[in-house]
């Protein structure tokens, strides 16, 4: 077991190494003077810029512009963002509990309604109930998801002024100190009466908008899983017992289909938070998405590379995650090849 | 096969369909993905004719006809039949115009995608060793930075238009081709009508092109369809935040973002483009489903 685990890690080494590369790359890449690039400022004068290139490094080997970029990493020195003048690690994380929590409460919501979807179809295959449950999930996972999520606002916010149209809270009447960053959480603990169900109903719609296309796609899996595992001599041998068909799906069936399902749900993250862009940009969220797509407006490249490198490090750690979780439930992988 | 003839007793049965023939029998059956072949044929033949089929022009602007509604509500006018936008351009003339610029980005992500990916995954599995660590790498990399994230990323360094949208959308979509060109290349590349073709003494290029690739297009054919649907919900994606395709090319997912200041007091404007989105990506995934079912029973759902 630690074998496998020791190697999933190291094998995700190269990539993380890659991923460096890359964005020190791409701040480089883009047009324009390194300086100003890096300050976004213009018309800095020369004796000025000479002294900023030298404070930066940028007169140095790349190989050694590389080495500096790398050490900073491993010492929390994401850059400073050129607006703000914060840095980047700082803001990423003031930030990163919104699309947290915005993304595990759209899973929770694609896992608790996609699974039963999957069952029900499954079970009732070619009937009614499957082609039409099926058919959804098609719609589902083909949304254009900032339609969907427009298309909400439209209809539940304005005409049937059931939820709000953007924001986690109403900033107005309630108003605390982040404790934990999690608006849920944060709003019990101020203890301010109806901050709670604001919260809650401030997070149903994006929930649902980012939560469409990964319900659509367990619930899809769940069905072919649910009908190979159904095909199985132990289901046969289940039924042949006199066992309830409830207990047979639920005891037997389920329990074995779920194993590429959960999989793909964690698979799923990476691609949730990256659909947390759009998402948060229509609801006004203030997570991580929305800042990017913000930081590429404003030129913030520092802010961007920053960004994209710990996001992009914290789905690579999720993928190791699911991947040994996945070990640890299924012997078969652990020991392949 | 009529050249077959060790095979003679095969002569007095009925000859099998063609491969094609019998592609199109399993496909016909599945109604939901003849009914997504039907849209897309539609939707290919507006974008090809879509000069003639569009009333107007997709940037000319009305002065006197701005935001009007579309026929089925009170107050439209005639000759605009699905109304106008804010600055008073047809909308049913940019719809037209729009599903040219959709599969326009689709089918150039799906071409440089295929030949690209193919071309990756053959030298994969073909040389082996460093080269296929190489390669595998990279996709690998491509794969741990999410898709919508890598592509806004690459927008980044090299600016927002329509030709690096395509760029952008098809590096983020590629290891999928190259994964399963690879994998399906080394599986087949110990089999031995493989290394039968070896001992005839034929070349590594004509190995891979002619005796290997044709064998692995089934699993690359459904690939490609459900990989265009991708690439042109990406697209738009990317064309809703500003980073895709710029004005005035009427791109579905840009007038969707132009039309939120819009949406509530003209709803429609709003909902038009994201209706040709959904119909067009549904359509092309219900046509990807039928294609898998009936190219490749392996991967069969039901």
């Amino acid at each position: 077991m630690l074998r496998f685990f020791l190697k999933r890690v190291v094998l995700t080494l190269p990539t993380f190494f890659a991923l460096m590369f890359v964005t020190f790359l791409m701040i480089r890449l883009v047009p324009g003077d390194p300086v100003e690039v890096r300050l976004g400022e213009r018309g800095i004068s020369p004796e000025r810029h000479a002294e900023l290139l030298r404070e930066m490094g940028l007169d140095r080997p790349v190989w050694q512009q590389f080495a500096d970029y790398v050490w900073g990493l491993f010492h929390g020195d994401f850059g400073v963002s050129i607006i703000t003048k914060t840095p980047v690690v700082r803001e990423f994380l003031t930030l990163f509990p919104a699309t947290l929590e915005l993304t595990l409460c759209a899973m929770i919501f694609a896992i608790t309604l996609g699974i039963p979807a999957g069952v029900i179809a499954a079970t009732r295959r070619g009937g009614i109930y499957d082609q039409t449950l099926m058919g959804l999930a098609l719609t589902g996972y083909s949304m254009p998801i900032f339609w969907w999520g427009l298309l909400l606002i439209l209809v539940m916010s304005n005409t049937l002024h059931l939820t709000p149209v953007s924001g986690r809270i109403d900033l107005i009447k309630y108003y605390f100190e982040p404790v934990t960053g999690f608006m849920l959480i944060d709003s019990l603990l101020s203890g301010q009466k109806g901050a709670f169900l604001d919260a809650v109903r401030h997070l149903i719609l994006p929930t649902i908008v980012l939560g469409t296309v990964p319900l659509a796609t367990v619930a899809r899996m769940t069905r072919s899983a649910m009908l190979e595992v159904l095909g199985e001599d132990y289901v046969r041998t289940a039924r042949a017992k006199g066992l309830t068909w409830r207990r047979i799906i639920g005891l037997h069936a389920l329990r074995n289909a779920l194993i590429p399902v959960v999989t793909v749900i964690g698979l799923q993250i990476g691609t949730l938070l990256a659909g947390a862009v759009l998402t948060e940009t229509i609801f006004s969220w203030p997570g991580v998405g929305k800042w990017l797509v913000e930081s590429i407006a404003r030129r913030d490249y520092p802010a961007l590379q920053g960004g994209i490198m710990l996001i992009s490090s914290i789905v690579i750690l999720c993928n190791v995650i699911v991947d040994v979780l996945y070990g640890l439930i299924n012997p078969r992988i652990r020991h392949a090849h | 096969m009529p050249t077959d003839t060790t095979m003679g007793q095969a002569r007095s049965q009925p000859t099998p369909p063609g491969p094609l023939l019998a592609f199109w029998r399993s496909f016909r059956e599945n109604r939901g993905a003849v009914l997504g072949l039907t849209i897309v044929a539609v939707i290919v033949f507006v974008a090809v004719f879509a000069p003639l089929l569009a009333p107007y022009s997709p940037s000319e602007q009305f002065r006197g006809s701005t935001k009007l509604p579309p026929f089925w509500v009170i107050g439209s006018d005639p000759r605009f039949i699905l109304g106008t936008d804010a600055v008073g351009r047809d909308m049913l003339s940019r719809l037209i115009y729009g599903s040219r610029v959709s599969l326009f980005i689709g089918l150039s992500v799906m071409v440089v995608s295929m030949v690209v990916g193919v071309a990756l995954g053959l030298a994969a599995a073909w040389f082996g060793g460093i080269v296929d660590v190489i390669i595998l790498r990279i996709m690998d990399l491509i794969m741990s930075i999410p898709s919508l994230v890598l592509a806004i990323l690459i927008i980044a360094v090299i600016g927002p238009n329509l030709t690096n949208t395509i760029v952008a959308v098809t590096i983020v979509g590629l290891p999928r081709y190259v994964r399963l060109v690879r994998a399906s290349a080394i599986s087949e590349l110990s089999k031995d009508y493989v290394i039968g073709a070896k001992v005839a003494g034929n070349g590594p290029f004509r190995l891979m092109m002619v005796t290997i690739l044709p064998n692995c297009m089934a699993p690359l054919i459904v690939q490609a369809a459900l990989g265009l649907s991708d690439a042109i919900l990406e697209a738009a994606g990317l064309g809703f935040l500003g980073l895709g395709a710029q004005p005035p090319v009427p791109e579905w997912g840009a007038m969707l973002a132009d039309s939120r200041d819009l949406m509530l007091s003209h709803p429609w404007v709003m909902a038009l483009p994201g209706i040709a989105i959904l119909t067009t990506v549904l359509a092309i995934n219900l046509m990807g489903d039928g294609l898998r079912d009936a190219l490749d029973p392996r991967l069969k759902r039901s």
